[in-house]
């Protein structure tokens, strides 16, 4: 049987692509503030319950000023996510429902439950509540951010590295088998710790960033020395843990998204020992392959490998083109069963069997040609350097500030103290990155081998989503400059001060 | 009754007296107001429709499932 190749309006597939890159990636701007600012307050405000010293109330109080801005601006921004997913990802929507509706309803009311109750207590309960409720409260507030953190990137892992749900033709639909493997699956946890390690770097960089600038203006130096100190111990911390986690989710990309490596290395042609590319022309022998296996001589399949196919250690990885018409046999016998589901019993079951045999590949059948399975390299290729650049970057101004914090004599460098503050537009540029690395990197799929973005999206006019772009951009931008304008009065402002 | 009565005031109270002291508080909740307006009242009515809203279960089942045979 003929298969007519399927139907893309590809300018449609584009701007809608747009659309939530543009919304994802604003959203993301106030997200690790939250996590990161919610440990700073949280560390500022334990140091006061235990020394019961009202300087550590004051600089408690003067963080979570900051942390209700940027909660007040970013809350509810996720929520536009949603909207798109029922009006511009329609297909994607109902066939992911069973699996988004568990981990999308617990986050919904984990956020809602324990943020609005605690945020309350942790705004209004000064000197109404005791200090123990009071700091048990701010966090709350931070654990309630970071579990609705959890299963949204539960939610992102699952199309990463889609398991425990089978795919029934009859309903259309994703259906769970497993709720542990969805929930605590590799992909999952490790992206989980990256992430919300990459929001208290944001925190703690953004805090010190803070404190430097007073440290420049000459004023509120004892608060400023001390959340530097505060800040950078979080911000080593969490930096420590983003490359042990970045390194862990390096292993998970290879073992299940490997032309996301391939194109984050711009490796055409794959194999044992393979190097690692700095930028172009400069390279590491082997540390690609220890990255990607921890084994300086393990393989690592480069695009080429990928698109062709390759055997290794007896192992056949089909190529593009066999993947391709498994595909479109498994499409074809979806059509086939869904066209004789009620009438033809026996037609049904055999094109069942033939859709089983070929599910692994269904997302394949709707790919025209195998360069639609390569992402656009030098997006990837170029932000994953500048995540891993600024991150590291990032690494070493924190362990200079702390050096000389220690030592008496941060005040004095001045280049420092401007270093630490223009840190906190790197730390945004790690986060972004790595964002668009993730996500750029495992196009041309919505849901890995399973679904391209092009049969995931409505069919809608491209004027209407190109009319909700402009609408977003002119939305977020607003909100942002609100957030940076209220902000910069905040911290202008700074903190309460009583005889220091 | 009144045990849970006055717990129940309390925390009203405690809620009215949060509102009424707060100063940036009153422009953050602005915003928020003013972004909610925004997103339910302009953007999921006239731009936003979900497009199986309104269809049952086997509906929507055949609705992807053409689309997913276009």
């Amino acid at each position: 049987m003929m298969i007519q190749p399927y139907l893309i309006d590809v300018a449609l597939v584009d701007w809608s692509r747009a659309q939530f890159a543009l919304t994802a990636c604003y959203h993301w701007l106030f997200v690790p503030l939250t996590l990161g600012l919610a440990v700073v307050m949280g560390v500022m405000e334990t140091l006061y319950v235990i020394r019961k010293d009202d300087f550590w109330k004051r600089t408690a109080q003067f963080w979570m000023r900051l942390f209700g801005i940027n909660f007040a601006i970013g809350v509810a921004t996720g929520i536009i996510l949603e909207f798109e997913f029922g009006t511009n990802w329609s297909n994607y929507s109902w066939l992911v429902g069973d699996i988004f509706g568990a981990p999308l309803a617990i986050e919904g009311i984990v956020a809602f439950f324990m943020e609005a109750t605690f945020i309350a207590v942790m705004f209004f309960g000064w000197n109404k509540v005791s200090r123990r409720f009071h700091l048990a409260s701010t966090w709350l507030t931070g654990i309630g951010a970071t579990l609705s953190a959890w299963w949204i990137l539960v939610a992102n892992s699952w199309m990463q590295h889609p398991v425990g749900m089978v795919f029934n033709p009859e309903t259309v639909r994703h259906e769970m088998v497993d709720f542990w493997a969805v929930a605590f699956q590799g992909v999952a946890v490790t992206k989980f710790f990256h992430t919300v390690m990459s929001g208290w770097m944001t925190g703690a960089v953004f805090a010190v960033g803070v404190s430097c600038w007073y440290l420049l203006q000459g004023r509120h130096k004892r608060m400023a020395l001390a959340s530097i100190r505060v800040a950078c111990a979080i911000g080593l911390f969490a930096t420590l843990a983003v490359i042990y986690t970045g390194d862990r989710s390096g292993i998970e990309i290879a073992r299940h998204q490997p032309m996301k490596l391939a194109a984050a290395e711009g490796l055409r042609q794959g194999g044992e020992g393979a190097a690692f590319s700095i930028v172009p022309g400069v390279e590491v022998p082997k540390l690609l392959s220890f990255l990607a296996t921890h084994n300086p001589e393990g393989f690592v399949p480069g695009i080429n490998d990928l698109l062709n196919g390759y055997s290794h250690h007896g192992e056949t990885h089909l190529s593009a083109t066999e993947k391709m018409e498994r595909g479109r046999q498994a499409v074809e016998a979806f059509g086939r069963l869904r066209a004789n589901l009620k009438t033809d019993p026996e037609a049904a079951a055999e094109a069942r069997r033939q859709f089983d045999k070929n599910v692994a590949y269904f997302g394949y059948g709707y790919i025209t040609h195998p360069d639609e399975l390569v992402p656009n390299i030098p997006i990837v290729y170029w932000s994953f350097r500048v995540m891993v650049g600024a991150g590291m970057a990032l690494l070493l101004v924190l362990i200079l500030v702390l050096w000389h914090e220690r030592r008496g004599r941060l005040e004095r460098q001045r280049w420092l103290l401007h270093l630490g503050v223009w840190s906190i537009l790197l730390v945004y540029a790690a986060g972004q990155a790595g964002w668009i690395v993730a996500e750029v990197g495992r196009q041309p799929w919505a849901i890995q081998d399973m679904l391209p973005v092009g049969a995931a999206v409505s069919q809608l006019e491209t004027a209407s989503v190109q009319t909700t772009f402009v609408i977003f951009a002119l939305l977020f931008t607003a909100l942002l400059a609100a957030e940076i304008r209220i902000m910069c009065r905040a911290i202008h402002q700074g903190p309460e001060e009583k005889g220091e | 009754m009144s045990t849970k009565t006055n717990a129940l005031l309390r925390v009203c109270r405690f809620y009215y007296e949060g509102f009424r002291s707060m100063t940036l508080g009153r422009t953050l909740w602005l915003i928020i107001l003013l972004k909610l307006a925004i997103m339910f009242l302009v953007l999921r009515l006239f731009f936003f429709q979900p497009v199986l809203e309104g269809l049952s279960e086997q509906e929507k089942q055949e609705a992807v499932g053409r689309e997913l045979l276009r």
